[in-house]
């Protein structure tokens, strides 16, 4: 694994070698990576991708460097994406690419000679994230084979609901289960590729007792021009504790976060609730991450 | 052929025959032969032992470069492309899709940096052949043959 730009770059044992690395670091243990540079080109807002990453790169002995947006940068003055990438591929060992453009991480690991990671690419894939997810339904379950996963979110937008699902390729599942609002479909363009059987669903409360993980997403407000469908999309969705209180005993929500009103607060002080637990896994996952790509 | 003869034969140029019946003025744009220069003759609904029925294109002085062939090759795929040199056949090419199709469409989803970054040219892979099926090789949108073909660059 060089660049990760989509899951489809990571191998079962890249993927496996993350994890046992991600459980060394989530231990206390550590690594050091020393005189190397990790660049943090943020184009587009982030909390804790952009801060985990930062915590991570700092936590293996490496130094940090980027923006978490573009005011301030010569971008303002018309500098293009390609050349401000070319500027980071010179100052540092490995650049991590946010962008609000599909594809922005795949064009900038073909103009950088140093390793590029995906932090999210508008629509299209957030790798990283995916891996996060897949560690927690691990470290959760003592394994992913096995497990009913239910989907529940923006299908059509979400990154990262695209790299979770093809990243479950990986692995031997039960069956994943979306569940969307009447009349919006999963992207055929990913549903295609996954080996697993998956059904379509618009009640939740049909499913939610079958179910090992209930995955849940933002609705992405920013990339509808609809404001009908994106209406039918927020009112379609919300875990309650009414919800929750079906699940298995042992089902986990997750959420890659930000949580907008799709989760209940309530929600949050029940068993079922794993994504502030998930989301602190982003800084040894990430720590794997980097390490497996710069460590050798 | 003198029997079936529907249009003249050419002198130097290039013929292209097997264009699926109907299809031909989709060539005609390829081409940018809307206004022509030289001679141009087109020959539409012709009885083919292979197809049933087939669109040919002559166009006098005229060669086609790669890129016009990869975007026949789309419309028309099974198409042959022939070189015409003193009222004579020097070369006669079965078009081919390549798997790699770059800076020939346009992707048709804006948000693809492709679209926004001057310097990403396009790239689509071919997915399937029959039905076409293509993908963009940076924010991976599929598109059919009839998507690729409203979207030549």
């Amino acid at each position: 694994m060089f660049d990760l730009v989509s899951i489809l770059d990571v191998k079962k044992r890249d993927l496996e070698d993350i994890f046992s690395l991600s459980d060394k670091f989530s231990s206390g243990k550590s690594a050091k990576i020393s005189g190397k540079t990790v660049a943090g080109a943020f184009f587009e807002p982030s909390t804790r991708t952009a801060l985990s990453f930062e915590t991570a790169a700092k936590k293996l002995g490496m130094q940090y460097i980027g923006f978490r947006s573009t005011e301030g940068l010569s971008i303002e003055k018309g500098e293009s994406f390609a050349d401000t990438i070319r500027m980071l591929d010179a100052y540092a060992d490995c650049i991590i690419v946010r962008h609000r453009f599909d594809g922005a991480a795949k064009f900038a690991s073909e103009i950088a000679e140093k390793p590029v990671i995906n932090a999210g690419d508008g629509k299209n894939e957030h790798p990283t994230q995916a891996i996060i997810d897949l560690y927690t339904m691990r470290k959760t379950f003592g394994g992913i084979n096995g497990l009913t996963i239910g989907i529940m979110g923006d299908a059509k937008y979400a990154r990262t609901i695209n790299s979770l699902l093809l990243g479950l390729n990986l692995f031997d599942i039960e069956k994943a289960v979306f569940i969307v609002p009447e009349g919006i479909k999963p992207k055929e363009e990913i549903t295609r590729q996954l080996n697993y059987k998956y059904q379509i669903l618009s009640n939740a409360y049909e499913v939610i007792g079958k179910l090992d993980v209930l995955y849940v997403t933002r609705i992405q407000k920013e990339r509808y021009a609809d404001p009908l469908e994106l209406k039918r999309m927020e009112e379609a969705y919300k875990v309650t504790t009414q919800l929750s209180e079906r699940m298995k005993e042992n089902a986990v929500i997750l959420h890659p976060l930000p949580r907008v009103n799709e989760i209940d607060k309530e929600v949050d002080y029940t068993k079922h609730a794993k994504y502030f637990q998930q989301a602190a896994y982003g800084v040894p996952v990430r720590m794997a991450i980097l390490y497996k790509i710069l460590g050798g | 052929m003198a029997k079936n003869l529907v249009i003249s034969k050419i002198q130097n140029g290039t013929v292209i025959d097997h264009i699926p019946a109907g299809e031909v003025f989709k060539v005609v744009r390829i081409l940018d032969l809307t206004e022509p220069k030289g001679t141009i003759s087109i020959a539409v609904n012709v009885d083919s032992r292979k197809y049933g029925k087939k669109d040919i294109l002559k166009t006098e002085g005229r060669k086609l470069n790669d890129r016009e062939i990869n975007k026949i090759a789309i419309v028309a795929p099974n198409a042959t492309v022939n070189t015409i040199k003193n009222a004579k056949v020097v070369k006669k090419t079965q078009v081919k899709i390549p798997n790699v199709l770059v800076d020939i469409i346009k992707c048709p989803n804006p948000a693809c940096i492709t679209n926004n970054e001057e310097e990403a040219k396009s790239k689509f892979y071919v997915v399937a052949e029959d039905p076409l099926v293509l993908k963009c090789a940076y924010c991976n949108t599929e598109i059919t043959r009839e998507e690729a073909i409203a979207n030549f660059k």
